[in-house]
C-alpha cells in the first residue's frame, strides 16, 4: 500500500453500514448492478478483446499523467506534482510493459512436462479502496490490471482524494468502453463515506475487496468476511554497511525519501550506518542538501512530527516538504534543504522518530558492529514494518544474505532506493505495483507486489499423468538343468555359501562348490531353515567381514535367499538401519526412506533357488524377523535383488510332494495377483500369463511324478517368471489374507494362499464396493484379465462372467488335484476359535502392504467376509454364482 | 386444442430491439414464448438488461419464456447475473 496508518485521517471503517439513507442505498445498489452485469459480460471476452482495450487505456493514462497529478496535489495538498506525474507514468507504462504479453484469458500458462495448465477465471466485482497519498496512480494501476483480467471495479477513494480519483476513473472508463469494454465496468463512489464502504464490503455481489489504504480500511476489509487484498503499513529499515558505494547509497536514499515528499510507504525510515563510515556519510548527506539535526533539533522534531499520545506521525507533516515542516515547527534550515536527518540512539517509544514517517524526515543510527546494526534493523522492522520493505547497501554478499534472513519484509531492496525500488521494474525485476503485500506479519494474505495474478482465480487443468513404470529383473538369469555350471564364469577370491543344514546333508552344497571358479576360497555358512532373524543376519555379516567376501552364493528356499540379501545389504552398507528401511511406502519413487548407495564393501550375490515358489532369486524383497521386538519387517528395494539368479531344476528334483504343491500354488498366486494388479503392465502381464500357463500344465505332473524332469524344470521356471511379474507389479489381497492367517494359525504360506485363492478371484472379479485409485489403469479390468487368463488356458466360456467362473473352477480342480484342504474348517480349526481370531486377522490383513496394488480396495468388512468364505470353503464358483455384478465396462 | 408456442429468432446484431419486440408480444403469447438464441454468440449489457425486463414482465403475465440454442458462454453470463432461473432452456 502507498498510504499508511498515519495518513491525515486514520480511517476506521465501521463494520455495520449504519445511517445509510434509502436513496444512498439505491445508489450503491445501482453501482453494484452495473458492475455485476459488466463482470458477467466480460467473461465472454477473448485475450485479443482485452488487449485491444488495455493499450489505449495506458496511452490515455500517459496523456493525462500531468493533469491527474496536478489535480491530486491540488485536492490532497500532499506530495510533489512532478513526482506524481512520474508515479502516474509508472502506473501506466511500466505496468503495461509487464502485462502486455501476458495471457490472462483462457489457458494462461502451460507446463507440458507436468501435464498441467493454468486457466484464468475472473474474480467478478471488486470493491477497491484507494489512498490519499498516491490517489491517481493507484487508480490508473488498478484500472489497467482490472481490464487485463476482465474484472469490474467499484472505486471508493479516500474522501479527501475522491475528485482526482473520479477523474482518473472517468478517463480510464471512457477509453475502455470506447474500445469495447462492457458498460459499467468501472464506477467511482461520489463523496464516499464510511457507511458506503461498510455496505459495499458486505455486498453479496462484491467478490473481493482490494484495500489500499490505512490500517483501518485494511482491517475492515479483512473483517468483512470477503476475500480481500489488504496491504498494510511499513517502517523501512536501511542498513548502510561499510563496504557500500557511499555516493550511490546517499543519493539513492535522498531520491527515495524525498520522492513525492516521502509519501510512498516503502521509503526509508531509519538508516543504520556502520561506525567506520558514519561521519563520511553524514558529510555527504549534508553536502547534497540534507539538514543534519543536532540533539536539540532531533528532540524538537520527535515531539512535533510524531504524536506523543499515539506514537504515530502527525497528519500535518505527511507529504510536506522538508522546509515547510522545518518552518512549521520552528527549525532554522537552509531554503534548499531537501531532507531533515535526525540521529537517534535506539528504537521504540523513547525514540519517537524510529517509527514510519511519510515525509522527508529520516532517522539515522550509528552502529558499532554488523551485529548491532542488524539488531537495530530488526527492531525497526518490528516497530510497524513487518512484511513490508527493507533496504541494504553493501558489497558484502554475506551481509546482504544475513540481512535478508533476519528481516521480515516482502521486498528487500539491495543497493537501490527503497520507495521506487519497491514499486518494481525501475531499479530491479520486481513486478511493478502500487500495492505492496506485507504477508501474515503485516496482516495481509500475500507478500507479493500485487498485480494481475492477484486479480484472477487461477484454475489448474491437471491432465491424467501416468507415471513412468518399470520392469526390473536381475541380470543375468541362468536356467535349465545344470545351469549351476555358470558359476564358473564369476571370478572370486572369497565366496561364502549361505545355506541350510538339509541342503548340505543331501549334497546340494557340494554341487555348488564344484562349480565355483577355481582358486576361490569357499566358506559355507549354514543357517537355520526359517525366516531369517536379526541375530542370524548379524552373524552372517561377521562371517562376510572375517573372510572379506567378494561373492555370496545363497543356496536354498526363500528364507535362505532373503537372509543372504540382508547380509549383503549390511555387509556393503553397515550404517543401514533395517528397521528404518522397512518403513511403509505407497510409491517406490516417492518413498521417504532411501536405501544406502555408499558402500564400504562390495559382494556379488548369486541366488540359487531350491524350491519352485517364492522366486526370491529375482525379487527385491526380503523378510526379516526381529525376535527382540517381536515383529517381522519386509524390506523392499531393487538394490536387494540378487545380481545373478540360477534356476537349475536339479536342486528341486527331490522336493517332497507337499512342498511341491505349496510352493507351486504360491507361484500361481503370485502370477494371478500380478496379472490383475493395478501396477500390471504389458511387461509383467507377459510373465504372469506364461507362469499361469506353466503352473496349470506342469504343477499336477510335478506333484504326481516328482522325477519328471520337464515338469520340474518348467515349474522352476514358472516360479522365477511369476516372481519377475510380481517384483514389478506386486501382489494383492490374497497375500494379505494369507500372511495374517498363516502367521496366526501356523499354516504354510502356499497352503494359506490356496485356501483364499478361489474366493479372492471371485471377489476381484465382482464390482468393487470401493475402487482403488490408480493412475495406471483405465477403468476396472480385473474381471477381463481373469477372462483373458481363462482364454489362455482354453477353459471355455463365452461371456466374461462365464470365463471367470471357468477360471475359478479350474483353480479349484487344481487345488483338489494337489490334495489341498479346501476349507479352513478342514484344518481342524474350530468355528469358535476362528470367530475369535477373525477381527484381529482382518486388522492385520488390512495393515499388510500387499493389497495396496490389489485392483479392488478391501473394506474391513470384506476382509472378514473373505476369511469366512475361506473357512467354509469349497465350491466358490457354484456358491457365489460368480460374478453377479459384471456391469463394469 | 393444443396451442403452438410463439417462436422468435434473436439476431445478435439487433438483440436489444428483438428482445423489446418479444416483450411486446408477451400479451398474445398464449402461455409460452420460445426465443431462438442459436445465432447469439455474445451478450452485452443492454441485452442483459432487456432480458431481465422480459423475464420480469413474463412472470407478471404468467408467460413461460423458453430460450433455445443458448451457447455455453451466454449461459454462463446468464448464470452469473442469476437470470437462468427465470427462463427455460432447450437445445
Amino acid at each position: 500500500m502507498i498510504a499508511s496508518k498515519a495518513t491525515p485521517e486514520r480511517i476506521q471503517i465501521p463494520l455495520i453500514a449504519e445511517s445509510l439513507s434509502a436513496e444512498r442505498t439505491a445508489y450503491l445498489e445501482d453501482l453494484v448492478t452495473q458492475a455485476r452485469t459488466a463482470a458477467a459480460v466480460f467473461t465472454q471476452f477473448t485475450q485479443e478483446d482485452v488487449d485491444h482495450i488495455v493499450k489505449p487505456m495506458v496511452l490515455a493514462g500517459l496523456e493525462h499523467a500531468q493533469h491527474l497529478a496536478r489535480l491530486a496535489v491540488e485536492e490532497t495538498r500532499l506530495g510533489v506534482m512532478e513526482d506524481k506525474v512520474i508515479k502516474n507514468m509508472v502506473a501506466c507504462e511500466f505496468v503495461y510493459d509487464y502485462v502486455k504479453d501476458k495471457r490472462t484469458v483462457g489457458i494462461i500458462r502451460e507446463f507440458p512436462e507436468r501435464n498441467l495448465a493454468e486457466l484464468a477465471e475472473p474474480i467478478g466485482v471488486l470493491f477497491s479502496l484507494t489512498p490519499i497519498t498516491n490517489p491517481t496512480s493507484t487508480v490508473l494501476f488498478k484500472c489497467i490490471v482490472a481490464i487485463k483480467t476482465r474484472n469490474a471495479v467499484i472505486f471508493s477513494p479516500h474522501p479527501k482524494a475522491w475528485r482526482c480519483c473520479a477523474e482518473a476513473v472517468k478517463i480510464m472508463y471512457e477509453t475502455a468502453v470506447k474500445h469495447g469494454a462492457p458498460e459499467g465496468v468501472f464506477t467511482c463512489l461520489e463523496s464516499p463515506t464510511l457507511p458506503d464502504n461498510a455496505y459495499l464490503m458486505r455486498h453479496k455481489d462484491v467478490a473481493m475487496i482490494d484495500a489500499t489504504g490505512g490500517p483501518g480500511a485494511v482491517k475492515a476489509a479483512y473483517s468483512s468476511g470477503k476475500p480481500a487484498l489488504g496491504v498494510g503499513p511499513g517502517n523501512t529499515p536501511v542498513y548502510l554497511e561499510k563496504t557500500a558505494d557511499l555516493n550511490t547509497a546517499v543519493v539513492d536514499i535522498i531520491i527515495s525519501k524525498t520522492f513525492d515528499n516521502g509519501t510512498i510507504c516503502a521509503s526509508e525510515q531509519t538508516v543504520v550506518i556502520d561506525d567506520e563510515i558514519y561521519d563520511q556519510v553524514m558529510k555527504k548527506f549534508g553536502n547534497l542538501g540534507a539538514h543534519i539535526c543536532n540533539e536539540k533539533e532531533t528532540e524538537l522534531l520527535g515531539r512535533t512530527v510524531i504524536d506523543p499520545q499515539t506514537g504515530f506521525m502527525q497528519p500535518m507533516a505527511v507529504g510536506q516538504k522538508a522546509t515547510d515542516i522545518a518552518r512549521f515547527i520552528g527549525l532554522a534550515v537552509k531554503p534548499t534543504t531537501k531532507l531533515l536527518i535526525a540521529p537517534i540512539h535506539g528504537v521504540g517509544p523513547e525514540h519517537p522518530l524510529s517509527v514510519e514517517k511519510l515525509f522527508p524526515v529520516l532517522a539515522v543510527y550509528r552502529a558499532k558492529s554488523v551485529a548491532e546494526a542488524l539488531k537495530v534493523c530488526v527492531d525497526v522492522n518490528h516497530a510497524g514494518g513487518l512484511g513490508h520493505t527493507a533496504v541494504v547497501f553493501s558489497r558484502n554478499d554475506e551481509v546482504i544474505r544475513k540481512f535478508g534472513e533476519m528481516i521480515n519484509a516482502g521486498r528487500i531492496i539491495v543497493n537501490s532506493p527503497g520507495s521506487i525500488g519497491a514499486l518494481g521494474a525501475v531499479y530491479n525485476d520486481l513486478v511493478p505495483t502500487f500495492a505492496f503485500g506485507c504477508g501474515t506479519a503485516g496482516g495481509n494474505s500475500t507478500t507479493d507486489n500485487v498485480n494481475i495474478y492477484h486479480y484472477l482465480n487461477l484454475k489448474r487443468l491437471a491432465r491424467r499423468t501416468q507415471n513412468h513404470m518399470w520392469f526390473r529383473i536381475p541380470n543375468p538369469i541362468y536356467f535349465n538343468m545344470n545351469a549351476v555350471q555358470n558359476l564358473r564364469q564369476f571370478p572370486s577370491l572369497s565366496t561364502i555359501i549361505v545355506t541350510n543344514p538339509a541342503l548340505e546333508t543331501i549334497g546340494h552344497v557340494d554341487i555348488v562348490r564344484r562349480n565355483i571358479a577355481p582358486h576361490t576360497h569357499v566358506h559355507v555358512l549354514v543357517i537355520p531353515d526359517a525366516e531369517p532373524e536379526v541375530k542370524v543376519v548379524t552373524q552372517g555379516v561377521e562371517t562376510l567381514n572375517f573372510y572379506r567376501a567378494d561373492q555370496i552364493i545363497a543356496l536354498g528356499g526363500g528364507s535362505v535367499i532373503d537372509a543372504a540379501k540382508i547380509m549383503k545389504l549390511k555387509y556393503e552398507s553397515p550404517q543401514a538401519d533395517l528397521e528404518e528401511l522397512a518403513a511403509p511406502f505407497l510409491d517406490l519413487r516417492k518413498r521417504v526412506v532411501q536405501y544406502p548407495t555408499q558402500k564400504t564393501n562390495r559382494a556379488r550375490l548369486i541366488a540359487i533357488s531350491t524350491t519352485s515358489g517364492t522366486g526370491s532369486e529375482v525379487t527385491p524383497f526380503a523378510v526379516l524377523t526381529n525376535k527382540e521386538r517381536g515383529r517381522k519387517v519386509t524390506l523392499a528395494d531393487y538394490s536387494l535383488s540378487p545380481d545373478v539368479a540360477i534356476v537349475d531344476p536339479q536342486f528341486v528334483m527331490s522336493m517332497p510332494k507337499g512342498l511341491t504343491a505349496d510352493t507351486g500354488i504360491d507361484c500361481l498366486t503370485h502370477a494371478l495377483e500380478a496379472g490383475v494388479s493395478n501396477y500390471a503392465s504389458p511387461y509383467t502381464d507377459s510373465n504372469a500369463m506364461q507362469a499361469i500357463r506353466l503352473v496349470f500344465k506342469y504343477l499336477p505332473i510335478a506333484y504326481e511324478h516328482p522325477r519328471d524332469e520337464e515338469a520340474r524344470s518348467m515349474m522352476h521356471n514358472a516360479a522365477c517368471i511369476a516372481a519377475m511379474a510380481f517384483s514389478n507389479a506386486s501382489v494383492g489381497v490374497n497375500h494379505a489374507l494369507a500372511h495374517a492367517f498363516g502367521a496366526r494359525f501356523g499354516v504354510a504360506h502356499g497352503r494359506a494362499n490356496a485356501l483364499m485363492l478361489p474366493h479372492v478371484i471371485a471377489y476381484n472379479a465382482a464390482v468393487p464396493a470401493k475402487f482403488m485409485p490408480s493412475p495406471y489403469t483405465q477403468g476396472y479390468v480385473a474381471h477381463k484379465k481373469y477372462a483373458m487368463i481363462a482364454d489362455l488356458l482354453g477353459l471355455g466360456g463365452h461371456t466374461v462372467e462365464e470365463k471367470v467362473k471357468s477360471l475359478i473352477e479350474a483353480t479349484e480342480q487344481l487345488l483338489d488335484q494337489l490334495g489341498f484342504p479346501r476349507s479352513i474348517a478342514e484344518l481342524g480349526i474350530s468355528k469358535q476359535e476362528f470367530e475369535q481370531a477373525v477381527p484381529e486377522l482382518a486388522k492385520i490383513a488390512f495393515d499388510d502392504p500387499s493389497w495396496r496394488s490389489n485392483p479392488r480396495m478391501p473394506l474391513m468388512s470384506e476382509l472378514v467376509e473373505l476369511f469366512w468364505k475361506a473357512y467354509e470353503g469349497r465350491g466358490v464358483g457354484k456358491l457365489v454364482g460368480v460374478p453377479e455384478q459384471q456391469t463394469v465396462s | 386444442m393444443a396451442m403452438a408456442a410463439m417462436l422468435m429468432t434473436i439476431d445478435e446484431k439487433r438483440m436489444a430491439v428483438a428482445l423489446r419486440e418479444a416483450r411486446e408480444k408477451l400479451d398474445v403469447a398464449e402461455g409460452e414464448v420460445v426465443l431462438d438464441f442459436s445465432s447469439v454468440r455474445r451478450l452485452d449489457a443492454s441485452a442483459l438488461r432487456a432480458l431481465e425486463e422480459l423475464a420480469q414482465i413474463a412472470q407478471e403475465k404468467g408467460v413461460k419464456v423458453v430460450l433455445r440454442g443458448v451457447n455455453v458462454d451466454v449461459y454462463k453470463v446468464l448464470k452469473l447475473v442469476k437470470l437462468t432461473a427465470q427462463f427455460f432452456f432447450v437445445g
